[in-house]
């Protein structure tokens, strides 16, 4: 049996739909990422399945315990790290974990050995004695990372956990995620709107957007739905009926002056395609990528999406649902 | 409940608690000036008021000796129970709510923090009562027992108001409507008898901290309004009271 099924599950906040009837089921040990722009409705997924936010219909239950039936099992045997940073920051590093293990009621035989071997894993044993206000960004998403998997999880969540860290620290935080989903065989589910980051370290992803799961399956298979591989060509005026009208060409988008084609085995078919069209000053090709897929299926760009300055966040999330509607 | 269950919602009690400890043992300052406050009270406006007044036979500034303990525990307590605004704010709490702890446990972790910071504060301004000629060493235990029961009680009120309170503006509301009306009708300062005028007699008797000075001063000094066991009565019933509208408010918080 799946480690976490989920039927139907929608939330309605007022008159809102954040999550409009999600069905998913979630394999023991997989790292699923669910990816989609801010408000789509990863965040209210997760709070369901964490019991933090109660569901208005449908049912969903983690390793075999019920969201609704049996919160204190499911909290148990799930781990959190927030968005929002939640750490004590009066407390330190050790602290935080003492404090958290105290709370999950993990054995007091196997607490201090469990910690050492979590401050390890994130390398923070130097630091633990230090009051974690002092910690970097960086360093204090290592230490929610130790923490939420303390009292040995079934499931960890991970709600966008490279959010606000500058893009180096952002890939060292996803090899600590792998290098903990290896040693501690937890099933890890995560969300983020960096697509290139998830398609690297998820075994399986749900694209969501207005609260439906539009997609779902491997990056690869994902990415294969694509149809093949995009050549890119800057060029004025270009002749998109011939190239349609080519066999192996599966779909062409002009943005200004570029012409986006989908095609198969781009590498046996490039140079037939540059006979047929003129006047190309660039030509650029690459694989499709995540986002490339959310933007055929919604016909959006995630990164437009995307939020650099928190403060905007409210704004571009009413922003969003405008658009949405 | 079962045996294991209750463990695990003793721990967690203890989990709040023990957090509470340490925030106490860090803040220092903020300690300092919760010890420096009342001092400055008796010994700048007791001293002052006591050149010219006495009551009941007892040199002013050791009248309000009893007062000032209990304002201590007074705003010591509920301020740090509206302190949980701050913590909602830094979402320090956040990671403690979602814990497989029942709200109640996290709740009686705070009041029990609450009550101990209190505590250790009220004990230091006890070893200053050689200083005041009028008290009576002997009723340091019956005194300190009261002023526990108080602190429960102002600890829960002050998470109750908090667990609502949506900003830290809210605070010097409180202050204003709730903790200085408190103080001033609690015969802190004054002695609550027929010399009153009747509209404030009436809220004086009315407000559970008059029973609390009362009953302090009978057990310090030897002077009081009530029987004792009317102001343990009257304080206790306050305390369960506000534990139970606690414990509802901040199981319903977000």
């Amino acid at each position: 049996m799946a480690i976490i099924e989920i039927h139907a599950l929608t939330k309605t906040y007022g008159r809102i739909p954040a999550v409009r009837g999600i069905d998913l089921s979630i394999e023991k040990g997989e790292i699923f990422g669910l990816l989609g722009p801010n408000g789509a409705g990863k965040t209210t997924t997760i709070g369901m399945l964490c019991t933090i936010v109660r569901p208005s219909s449908g049912s969903a239950s983690i390793a075999g315990h019920d969201v609704l039936k049996e919160p204190a099992e499911v909290r148990r045997n799930v781990g959190i790290v927030f968005q929002d940073p939640t750490l004590d920051t009066i407390l330190t590093g050790r602290e935080n974990l003492e404090l958290h293990a105290l709370l999950y009621g993990v054995p007091s035989v196997v607490r201090g050995e469990r910690i050492k071997e979590l401050l390890e894993l994130v390398d923070l044993k130097d630091r633990a004695k230090d009051i974690t206000r002092t910690y970097s960004g960086g360093m204090r998403r290592r230490l929610e990372l130790a923490r939420g998997l303390l009292h040995r999880p079934a499931v960890l969540f991970l709600d966008e956990p490279t959010l606000g860290l500058d893009p180096q620290t952002r890939a060292r935080i996803w090899d600590y995620i792998r290098k903990m989903a290896r040693k501690e065989q937890t099933t890890i589910v995560l969300t983020t709107h960096y697509m290139e980051e998830a398609e690297q370290i998820c075994d399986r992803v749900g694209i969501i957007d207005h609260g439906r799961i539009i997609a779902l399956g491997t990056p690869e298979d994902l990415k294969e739905s694509m149809g093949g591989y995009m050549v890119i060509l800057r060029m004025k005026e270009a002749p998109l009926d011939r190239i349609r009208a080519l066999p192996y060409v599966s779909e062409v988008k002009m943005n200004d002056d570029m012409v986006e084609i989908t095609m198969k085995e781009a590498h046996l078919h490039l140079p037939d395609l540059l006979s047929n069209i003129r006047n190309v000053e660039c030509v650029e090709t690459r694989a499709p990528t995540l986002n490339d897929v959310f933007i055929k299926l919604t016909g959006r760009d995630i990164r437009e999406e995307e939020i650099e300055d928190p403060g905007g966040w409210v704004e571009s999330v009413a922003r969003y649902r405008q658009r949405g509607r | 409940m079962d045996y294991g269950r209750f463990r695990k919602e003793c721990l967690g009690v203890y989990a709040v608690w023990w957090r509470e400890i340490k925030v106490f043992q860090r803040e220092k300052s903020r300690v300092v000036s919760s010890i420096v406050q009342p001092l400055i009270w008796l010994f700048l406006f007791g001293s002052g008021m006591g050149a010219s007044v006495s009551v009941s036979g007892v040199n002013y500034r050791d009248y309000i000796y009893p007062g000032i303990l209990a304002m201590s525990v007074l705003f010591g307590s509920v301020f740090f129970g509206l302190y949980i605004v701050w913590d909602r704010k830094l979402d320090v709490l956040k990671a403690v709510l979602v814990a497989p702890v029942s709200r109640i446990s996290i709740f009686l972790g705070k009041v029990l923090g609450g009550c101990t910071d209190v505590t250790l504060q009220i004990l230091i301004l006890l070893l200053f009562s050689f200083l005041f000629a009028s008290v009576d060493p002997w009723g340091i235990p019956l005194a300190l027992l009261i002023l526990f029961i108080t602190s429960i009680a102002m600890v829960s009120m002050g998470l109750a108001i908090g667990s609502f309170l949506e900003s830290l503006e809210g605070f010097q509301v409180i202050a204003t409507f709730v903790v200085f009306p408190l103080f001033f009708l609690s015969g802190a300062l004054f002695p609550v008898d027929d010399r009153l005028p009747g509209w404030l007699q009436e809220l004086v008797k009315l407000n559970p901290l008059t029973y609390t000075v009362d009953g302090v001063r009978g057990a310090l000094l030897g002077v009081n309004t009530f029987p004792l066991y009317v102001d343990l009565g009257v304080i206790t019933v306050f305390a369960v009271l506000m534990i139970l509208a606690g414990s509802a408010l901040f199981s319903r918080m977000k």
